[in-house]
């Protein structure tokens, strides 16, 4: 047994408390340590992402409890994939809130950042339905604290909505579970891969349910219509590194689907057959539609960005809702791309708010390092548009292709497209607005005898870096599509070959064949 | 007794949603308890129902009920605990900073 499976859970599950309780009076203190242990976190997952590149499954066994009583955390392509995303993501979230002092808007932002990474790392190995849910609250509670962080009235109002509906959601996953065991009596996902295909048909109603009861569950976190309507409050709401390491969150949500649809209740489980990919394909349309819209109807720049961000994962959830191995190698190169993307005009926005008056679109007076924050929103706006020469052109064109096939494919076709060009007319109008609209100031109001504002602080370097960081990432991401697609692609294979993942789980455990069998 | 179960489990969901629709702060914290005893007494039952019956493995004894989803609930009940706790702070926040025990701003409102 690996031992450094179970790390990405354990080290921010360390560092989180000690940053709570020991080194709270000190906020350089805290940086340090949060962003080393970040650091330590993205090693780990890049040893963790050579591991599982070979294409094997590793299997932790917490306790060394056999497989299917105790809980296993499994590394496959795919988790380690994420968890390298993930800690890059909150590597460079958490240095953008230092440089920029969002951590010392409230207590403890350190502490629960690193309890966000350890629910998201968490939820992203875990081989077990149960363990699932428990990492979801961890990385909800966390991502509760942050999204009030820093209070004031509009924030708390939103964090107010976005906590009452992911409890509701909470409760819905608990039914689903219950569902689950009801009709499978097993938890574990390698299991249930296996009982739910034994399932006959007469008797597929209940599972089907349960199927459902999953999916509109992890279609809340991924913000797919009718349940999107948490997702631009919120992160519009939240402060602007918060909502960055968001991205990732509702990526969760697709991961989630994912893995319980392709290895529990995929197309190839006579009981519950094409009926996920028929639900998800309709939903995830609407709200590609959505999210366009709402970029063009966006008045402030924040929620322009949040509906932005829904778009793009719409976008991911298309490719998702395909439910086929190419389909799928595409989906988790837009994956990357969309939370890299959503992450970097996130980070943007906030250098350019922050020298604002108010996040209304309108013309006001120019920031010192206009050009800067201008070519900055210009780089993450192609970006999340899917134009050339970033990663978004090449994603969406993957994802299209993989669609071409599909019976939806023409209305699929037509609303990415013209989603993508409402999201660049959006985006070229808030851009034009923000940085080419400027008012020269005192020019306005020459007689003005209010004195004038204080100059804001210039941006510096350390705060820009994260967001070049991010750019230059999805730049890469251009550069070297052909290797990471082979990856995508081979994840996308070892999805939809649930054999060995199964075996690995069930059938290879150390010391299970010298047990007399039992009759479980 | 499984009539008596299925028909507290809907009757609690019922009311948890009523409560949960009427969007002020007290109501939708009472409704999300209520929600949650539902969902804690649905994954209790979903090991199946025995009276009187052992969940430990004993000689001599044929009908057991389910031990694992007693821990599932356990588990369940600390989270949604805490999580209540959570809620009634943040909505707390959201109430006195905003003045209004509203869930959903009026929209003249949510646009300041």
């Amino acid at each position: 047994m690996n031992h450094w499976i179970l790390a990405p859970v354990v080290l921010p599950a360390m560092v989180a408390p000690m940053l709570a309780y020991v080194m709270r009076h000190d906020v350089v203190l805290q940086r340090v340590v949060s962003i080393a242990a970040s650091a330590v976190l993205a090693a780990i997952a890049l040893g963790l992402f050579t591991i599982a590149a070979d294409g094997t499954v590793h299997v932790y066994r917490l306790g060394d409890w056999p497989a299917p009583f105790g809980i296993v955390l499994v590394l496959d392509r795919l988790s380690a994939l994420l968890i390298l995303l993930t800690a890059v993501l909150g590597g460079v979230v958490l240095v953008h809130a230092s440089a920029t002092g969002w951590d010392r808007k409230g207590r403890h932002f350190h502490a629960l950042m690193q309890f966000q990474l350890m629910g998201i790392c968490g939820a992203f190995l875990t081989g077990d339905a149960f363990n699932l849910f428990v990492l979801f609250e961890i990385l909800l509670i966390a991502s509760y604290g942050l999204a009030v962080h820093g209070g004031g009235k509009a924030r708390l109002k939103a964090g107010l909505q976005y906590v009452i509906m992911n409890l509701a959601g909470s409760a819905l996953f608990l039914i689903a579970l219950g569902t689950v065991y009801a009709s499978t009596g097993t938890l574990n996902i390698a299991d249930l891969s296996q009982k739910v295909r034994e399932i006959p048909l007469e008797d597929a109603a209940l599972v089907r349910v349960a199927a459902m009861l999953m999916m509109i569950v992890f279609a809340v976190k991924a913000a797919l219509f009718p349940m999107q309507f948490w997702l631009p409050g919120t992160y519009a709401q939240s402060p602007a590194p918060v909502a960055a390491l968001f991205a990732i969150m509702t990526k969760v949500g697709a991961y989630a689907i994912l893995r319980m649809h392709t290895m529990v209740f995929g197309p190839d489980a006579d009981a519950i057959g094409t009926l996920s990919g028929d639900w998800l394909m309709p939903a995830a349309m609407i709200t590609v539609a959505v999210g366009a819209l709402g970029v063009m109807g966006a008045r402030r720049l924040a929620p322009l960005v949040a509906f932005a961000t829904l778009g793009s994962t719409a976008t991911l959830m298309l490719a998702v809702a395909g439910f086929a191995p190419d389909a799928t190698g595409a989906a988790l190169y837009y994956l990357v791309h969309s939370t890299l993307a959503a992450a970097t005009l996130f980070l943007v926005i906030d250098l350019v708010l922050t020298r604002r008056a108010g996040d209304e679109l309108s013309a006001q007076p120019a920031t010192a390092q206009n050009g800067l924050l201008a070519a900055l929103f210009f780089g993450a706006a192609i970006a999340v548009a899917g134009m050339p020469p970033l990663s978004g052109f090449l994603g969406k064109l993957l994802v299209l292709d993989a669609l071409g096939n599909h019976p939806l494919a023409a209305w699929i076709w037509a609303l990415v497209l013209g989603g993508s060009l409402l999201t660049i007319v959006g985006f070229a109008r808030a851009g034009s607005v923000l940085f080419w609209k400027s008012t020269t100031p005192g020019l306005a109001l020459p007689d003005d005898p209010a004195p004038e504002d204080p100059a804001p602080a210039p941006v510096t370097p350390a705060q820009a870096a994260p967001a070049i960081a991010t750019l230059a990432a999805l730049g890469l991401l251009t550069v070297f599509a052909g290797p990471l697609m082979r990856y995508t692609q081979a994840t996308a294979a070892q999805l939809y070959d649930p054999a060995p993942y199964v075996n690995a789980v069930l059938v290879d455990q150390p010391g299970t064949k010298d047990l007399p069998e039992e009759d479980h | 007794m499984e009539l008596i179960v299925a028909v507290s489990i809907g009757a609690l969901t019922a009311a948890g949603i009523y409560l949960m629709l009427r969007l002020r702060v007290f109501p939708v914290i009472m409704g999300l308890t209520l929600l949650s005893y539902a969902t804690n007494v649905f994954v209790f039952a979903s090991g199946r129902l025995a009276v009187g019956a052992p969940p430990v493995l004993m000689d001599g004894v044929e009908i057991y009920s389910d031990p694992l989803p007693q821990a599932l609930v356990l588990t369940a009940i600390v989270i949604s605990f805490g999580m209540t706790a959570v809620l009634v702070l943040v909505a707390l926040g959201a109430t006195v900073e905003g003045g209004s025990d509203k869930v959903n701003a009026p929209r003249k409102e949510a646009e300041k």
